[in-house]
């Protein structure tokens, strides 16, 4: 990551430099910041090549514009203006009911316990998987015996259809299946559980399998985050004298941050969308103990044909996702963008 | 670090787009009906695999030699794609001509969304012949569907496990039924398997117990006015809890799927396993699906009716069952109703009774089917059984149906009172 730290200083020189380059990358944020001074001397120079560059953009971007817009806006007016009705998807949609579809959601305590569910395996996933991802990205890091064979063997989950892993796992979770029968045979037969059965444990064996199933992504991309730290930085410090433990403490770990960041994004986009596993494993039973949102929203949706509410319940679960993603991008991510309003100089 | 910003924008944007692919759907422009032309039938049916579907492509072929110039396009699909299909072409309102209604508030939404054609006069020799069973596709005194097979249910179980456990004859009441859960647990046979974790299996229970709990006043109350006030539906769900609280179910019953695979509760009935479980008329046929051999539990398949509730108010002889109908959407041309009509007609259903494909619902094919197992409940239903009350998630529709099997489903779990289950389904009756 020796190459991101220098682009990183010198274009946070830039910004420090001179604040009306940091107002023309707000303006075009996908351009960086060379780009904008270099497009600000074009336009003194001439108003024809200018408008030209406006069309390119325009011919560019108008494609995938058109897809998002048809994609992903419309959809989403359009599930807002379902969930102002009452309304079973058949015949037309005229019986308007206002708000009373969110003020239902909301008083819902499945819905809401829907809505912790997600929350807690949002703080699960970091909690559990940031720890034991980095710790074997350091130990696969390292050169010990076998290395390739182990990186492939612990990312398969991930390549592993989420379907076809659940549908396995289903099996293996059975009352006396395959896991009940390890446990027994290393003599802790007295620990099995009705693992998808039991309403106090089926979160937790979510979990568990969705341990298994992300941690090869975590891993995956610290180490390639690693493979980014400059050895000369490891030769200076063994150099300098420290241990090992010293080594990764203070400047491998520090120098993964960014990537760990971007880790937790699409961790906690994961954790919010959490959909197939729980359907596959407990399609949100028992008594509702593993109900997350989306199956919530499928249940109400596609099970109980009311649209219009499930289109209410669509609407609350992306102000959440919006909501977290945004916080996460203030609070978190902007520290690895230089171009943020205001770059926390401490960090840098 | 553009590249982290570029990656988290797309991860953002991907999140966006699936929350959003989710809450859409549907279309509110009115059916434009069928494109195909005045003389071709699509017809949709969920018999995918021989012998079934040869003789619906007979069928067919018949009904084209007779009617010239007729042509009828068949789609066989498996069930529960036929039935998101369906959905989705009610949505559209581009529905097929000729197509399967289970009846109940599903229909009745069909019905006042305009999708499905009225043919009370068209088929009024058809509906006479079916007789009683036509009632559960009815909607303001008029037909909307022909019920081709109408099963009952009740509890199958091994006989070899209930006479190694001593009980010889079937319980015919609820106390004779404990005695049998007793015995079966001493000679340690799990008594019951349940599919809780489908909930509608677990509602059944629920249904029975009201049905004999309920006098035909409290019923009819609660189907045609939408009123669960009579006390029998808080004793309904006490009966259901005195069961529980004898613990005859499967182990982890909660998570236990209806059909599928071996530790479904099919599957553990198959796999002697367990000695009964309360299902439809489909069970042998599952069951068969669900043993290497193709046999089920063969010669020792037994069957009784869901057994008498003591003090009850409501028949005890009364059983409760479903079936599948063909209805004609409103667009389809006439041939459509005479196709219909066809498929209803002694010789169809003759066919249909000799290849086990389901109950017959014209007396003519009553003595022409082959499972013997069938056979027998064909028998009950037509000579024991006082009435077949259509299940009551059916009758009530998908969203009272869905709210009341979940809170009967949280009283498998202990989460549920007898009077959370009627306060659920009262309040989805009013929301309706």
């Amino acid at each position: 990551m020796a190459d991101d730290l220098t682009a990183r200083s010198t274009s946070t020189g830039a910004v420090a430099a001179t604040p009306r380059d940091a107002r023309a990358a707000d303006l075009a944020p996908a351009r960086s910041a060379a780009g904008a001074v270099g497009g600000q001397r074009r336009r003194r120079r001439s108003v024809s090549s200018n408008a030209r560059k406006r069309l390119e953009i325009a011919f560019f971007v108008a494609p995938a514009l058109a897809l998002f817009v048809l994609f992903v806006v419309v959809p989403v007016v359009q599930a807002v203006r379902y969930s102002t009705y009452k309304w079973n998807g058949l015949g037309p949609m005229d019986d308007f009911v206002g708000l009373d579809n969110y003020t239902q959601a909301l008083r819902d305590t499945v819905f809401t316990d829907a809505v912790m569910h997600n929350l807690i395996i949002i703080v699960l996933s970091i909690i559990i998987q940031l720890p034991l991802g980095l710790a074997i990205a350091l130990l696969l890091n390292r050169e010990i015996w076998g290395r390739t064979a182990l990186r492939v063997i612990i990312f398969v989950p991930y390549v592993l259809a989420e379907v076809v892993a659940g549908v396995v796992w289903l099996m293996l979770l059975q009352p006396n299946g395959v896991i009940d029968a390890m446990f027994d045979a290393v003599g802790l037969g007295g620990l099995t559980q009705l693992w998808l059965g039991d309403p106090d444990v089926a979160l937790g064996t979510v979990m568990v399998v969705l341990t298994w199933k992300y941690l090869g992504l975590a891993i995956i991309l610290f180490l390639a985050g690693l493979q980014g730290v400059s050895a000369d930085l490891y030769e200076a410090a063994q150099l300098d004298g420290a241990s090992w433990w010293q080594v990764q403490r203070r400047i491998t770990i520090p120098l993964l941050g960014p990537t760990i960041r971007t880790w937790g994004f699409l961790s906690i986009i994961g954790a919010l969308q959490l959909f197939d596993m729980v359907w596959i494993l407990t399609g949100g039973g028992p008594a509702n103990s593993t109900m997350t949102m989306a199956t919530y929203l499928i249940n109400q949706g596609t099970n109980r044909s009311l649209y219009g509410y499930a289109s209410a319940v669509a609407v609350i679960l992306f102000v959440i996702s919006l909501i977290i993603a945004a916080l996460y991008q203030y609070l978190v991510l902007r520290r690895d963008n230089p171009q943020a309003p205001k770059p926390r100089k401490a960090k840098a | 670090m553009a590249r982290n910003r570029v990656l988290s924008a797309v991860a953002l944007t991907a999140g966006v787009a699936m929350l959003a692919a989710c809450g859409g759907g549907g279309s509110d422009t009115a059916a434009e009906g069928s494109d195909s032309g005045d003389n071709t039938i699509t017809w949709w049916h969920n018999s995918n695999s021989d012998p079934g579907k040869g003789v619906y492509e007979q069928v067919a072929k018949d009904f084209e030699a007779e009617n010239p110039g007729v042509t009828i396009e068949i789609s066989a699909l498996a069930h529960e794609d036929m039935l998101t299909r369906l959905d989705a072409a009610f949505q559209t309102g581009d529905t097929p001509d000729v197509y399967m209604e289970r009846g109940g508030g599903e229909l009745a939404a069909h019905v006042e969304a305009g999708l499905t054609k009225d043919i009370t006069e068209d088929s009024a020799e058809a509906i006479e012949k079916i007789g009683g069973s036509v009632a559960g596709w009815q909607v303001d005194d008029k037909t909307y569907a022909l019920p081709f097979s109408v099963g009952v249910v009740g509890f199958w179980y091994n006989t070899e496990l209930f006479t190694q456990a001593g009980i010889t004859e079937a319980p015919t009441t609820m106390d004779e039924l404990y005695a049998a859960i007793e015995k079966l647990k001493a000679a340690g046979i799990q008594p019951i398997s349940v599919g809780a974790g489908d909930k509608w299996p677990a509602a059944h229970y629920w249904y029975y117990f009201a049905q004999r709990e309920c006098s035909e006043d409290a019923m009819s109350a609660a189907t045609t006015d939408g009123d669960l006030s009579d006390e029998c539906f808080v004793r309904a769900g006490e009966d259901l809890e005195e069961l529980i609280a004898a613990e005859p179910f499967n182990e982890g019953f909660l998570a236990t799927p209806a059909q599928t695979g071996p530790t479904s509760a099919s599957g553990l009935l198959a796999t002697e396993q367990v000695a009964m479980e309360l299902a439809g008329h489909w069970e042998p046929g599952v069951m068969q699906g669900l043993t290497e051999d193709k046999q089920g539990l063969g010669e020792k398949t037994g069957w009784f009716p869901f057994p008498a509730v003591e003090g009850g108010e409501g028949d005890p002889e009364s059983a409760m069952g479903g079936g599948d109908a063909w209805a004609v959407s409103a667009e389809a041309p006439d041939a459509a109703t005479d196709f219909a009509n066809y498929l209803l007609s002694d010789e169809v259903q003759t066919t249909f009774a000799e290849n086990s494909m389901g109950l017959p619902t014209n007396p003519a094919a009553t003595g022409s089917v082959a499972d013997p197992a069938l056979a027998d409940l064909l028998t009950y239903r037509d000579e024991e059984a006082s009435s077949v009350q259509l299940y009551l998630d059916t009758y009530f529709g998908e969203n009272v149906g869905g709210a009341m099997n979940d809170a009967i489903a949280l009283m498998f779990a202990g989460e549920a009172s007898p009077q959370d289950i009627v306060d659920a389904t009262q309040t989805a009756l009013d929301n309706e």
